[in-house]
């Protein structure tokens, strides 16, 4: 069985984001970049599938910029076998992102898409979804434990009202939320073999996509900032201001 | 003028508060809205949609295949509905049922999505965060229909009214069959509502165990009338379900009073308190990021202070 992940290029969760004055998006030059944390969360999904037998091969895959080729070296330190960089500099949306996907598994092949619940820039929890509406396919989001078998898969999702678990017939996308692993930390080995692995390049044309309609974005801004509060000393002196504020009697 | 479709939420034969909240974002565009029911029996639940305040219309699209909410099932009833209906817009709640269904609504349109719409400026124009809240983004988009998810932190629910007319409709829609609903395990507990909750109050990795949850947090909510939630943390080390996850990623609340307890305050916490009217704070680290945002906090050990508080109250 044949897997793909996606794994997206994010300024890293650490960094502290910082708006541009003019408004024209945030800062993210010389911003420190890592593989979104939930891709990272994907990858090793699929290649612990793959120590378990039931996945044969993992493809990565990344839509960006040059630099995009270090995400990719990073799927495949934590173990895919080749990668495929959709080579696009510009901004790409869920929709057209969805597109280039189901281009991709239906020329790989591939049984089960993984990719990560939502990107932590835009926040938009939508490329897995749109992905499996194109291919009419299954989906199941959010995943917190899969099991693969021959032509289906089981997965227990979290959603508000507590776990869910579905059987969804392969061909599938399984998006993953965050505790479905703990993704390992790549070693120097693996980064080394990573290098010697197999990079395909192509664009979005090539896998015959048109960029949609995007969502335009006007302008950029910080969120309202909170009012300074107090520091109290004393659980007496917290009881009062509660009371202040009329929270409790 | 807009007419706007909004999917509702439900469970158990009951209609969802998420829905509710939709309903008031939708107001705002202007325009007529209706709610659209999909079961297999849905009356009582378009019963009670038809007394939200600000619908037109419901309709109730009842189906053996719509017992469970699979996005597989109901997207493609949804997409030809948005057609049938002429729908400007297409809504739903932003929670996980709404961000599990309407993308693929919207990629069966052939539309772009706008998620967690936080204000409405016009029909085509919102705000919505993104990077956890730290930048708010005014999107415009181009697109027929409009489909979004709404924030339902940004939103307060639509009041009862007269009730309106209740359709029954029938969809063509193909429906597939590679998904089957297993089941659900949920947590059953006589206190509010996270998601609703006027109160909350939080525990973090610092409780070390669930038994000291429910020995410091649970009193302590109890004498407050509030839910309990939790960091990433302490979902992850097992204190406590993961339905009670705040974040980011878990869910993003507006409640009038929210206390963190032995909670650092990472952004991706913060992400889901932003809209808290008052946060207290209680951590023994006086550096810790969540006095940053605290409009009352106290520095300390919380197995002192949480007990002495309890009974202060
Ligand atoms: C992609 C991604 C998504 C995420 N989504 C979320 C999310 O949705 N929600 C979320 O919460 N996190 C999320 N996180 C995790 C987040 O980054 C933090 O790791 C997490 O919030 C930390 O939880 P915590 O504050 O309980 O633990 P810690 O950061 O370990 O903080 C514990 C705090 O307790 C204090 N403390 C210790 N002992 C005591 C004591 N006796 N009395 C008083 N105070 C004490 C310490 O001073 C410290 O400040 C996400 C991370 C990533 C990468
Ligand atoms: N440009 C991209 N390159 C690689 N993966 C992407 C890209 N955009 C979206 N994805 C994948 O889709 C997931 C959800 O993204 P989003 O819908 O933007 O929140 C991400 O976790 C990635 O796995």
């Amino acid at each position: 069985m044949k897997a793909l992940v996606s794994v997206k290029r994010v300024v890293d969760y650490n960094v502290r984001i910082q708006v541009k004055s003019d408004g024209s998006g945030v800062v993210t030059d010389g911003v420190k970049h890592s593989m979104n944390p939930f891709d990272e969360i994907a990858m090793e999904e699929a290649v612990r599938q793959k120590e378990k037998g039931k996945i044969t091969e993992i493809v990565a895959v990344t839509i960006g910029g040059d630099k995009n080729e270090e995400t990719l070296r990073s799927a495949l330190a934590f173990g895919a076998d080749r990668a495929i960089h959709i080579k696009e500099a510009g901004e790409v949306q869920p929709l057209t992102a969805a597109q280039a996907f189901a281009a991709v598994m239906k020329k790989e092949g591939a049984q089960v898409l993984f990719t990560g619940k939502q990107a932590i820039d835009d926040d938009a929890n939508q490329t897995g979804q749109m992905v499996a509406a194109l291919l009419d396919i299954a989906q199941a989001t959010f995943a917190s434990k899969v099991e693969l078998d021959a032509g289906k898969a089981t997965v227990t999702r979290e959603v508000d009202a507590g776990l869910e678990t579905l059987e969804v017939d392969l061909p599938a996308v399984i998006t993953t939320d965050l505790r479905l692993n703990e993704p390992r930390y790549l070693k120097l080995p693996d980064i080394m073999k990573a290098k010697k692995k197999p990079v395909e390049a192509v664009s979005l044309g090539d896998l015959g996509v048109q960029a949609a309609a995007p969502v335009k974005h006007v302008k950029t801004a910080n969120p309202p900032v909170r009012g300074k509060g107090v520091v109290v000393k004393t659980v007496d002196e917290l009881v009062s201001a509660l009371k202040g504020k009329g929270l409790v009697s | 003028m807009s007419k706007v479709l909004i999917v509702a939420e439900h469970a158990n034969g009951k209609l969802n508060s998420s829905t509710a909240k939709a309903v008031t974002a939708a107001q705002k565009l202007g325009g007529d809205v209706e709610v659209v029911v999909l079961a297999a029996d849905g009356a009582a639940v378009a019963g009670e949609a038809a007394k939200l305040a600000g619908v037109k219309a419901v309709l109730q699209v009842d189906n053996a295949a719509n017992k469970d909410p699979l996005a597989a099932v109901l997207a493609p009833q949804v997409a030809e509905l948005a057609k049938a209906r002429s729908a400007s817009h297409v809504l739903v709640a932003g929670s996980t049922f709404g961000r599990d269904l309407m993308p693929r609504v919207a990629a069966l349109l052939g539309v772009p999505q706008v998620s967690d719409i936080m204000l409405v400026h016009g029909p085509s124009k919102f705000d919505r965060p993104t990077y956890a809240g730290n930048a708010i983004v005014t999107v415009e988009t181009t697109a027929s229909p409009v489909v979004a998810t709404v924030r339902m932190a940004s939103f307060a629910a639509a009041t009862s009214g007269a009730a309106v007319g209740i359709e029954k409709v029938t969809t063509s829609a193909k429906l597939p069959t590679h998904t089957r609903y297993l089941g659900i395990e949920s947590h059953k507990s006589e206190r509010p509502d996270l998601q609703s909750a006027g109160r909350v109050v939080s525990g973090g990795r610092a409780l070390a165990s669930g038994e000291n949850f429910n020995k410091f947090i649970v009193p302590l909510a109890d004498k407050l009338g509030a839910a309990i939630g939790a960091s990433r943390a302490a979902v992850d080390s097992g204190y406590v379900p993961n339905d009670m996850q705040v974040g980011q990623t878990g869910k993003i609340i507006a409640p009038e009073l929210y206390v963190a307890i032995g909670i650092s305050g990472a952004i991706q916490h913060l992400a889901g308190i932003k809209d808290a009217r008052t946060i207290v704070a209680i951590n023994k680290d006086p550096e810790a990021p969540i006095f940053e945002v605290a409009d009352i906090g106290l520095v300390g050990d919380l197995f002192q202070i949480l007990p002495e508080l309890t009974s202060k109250l």
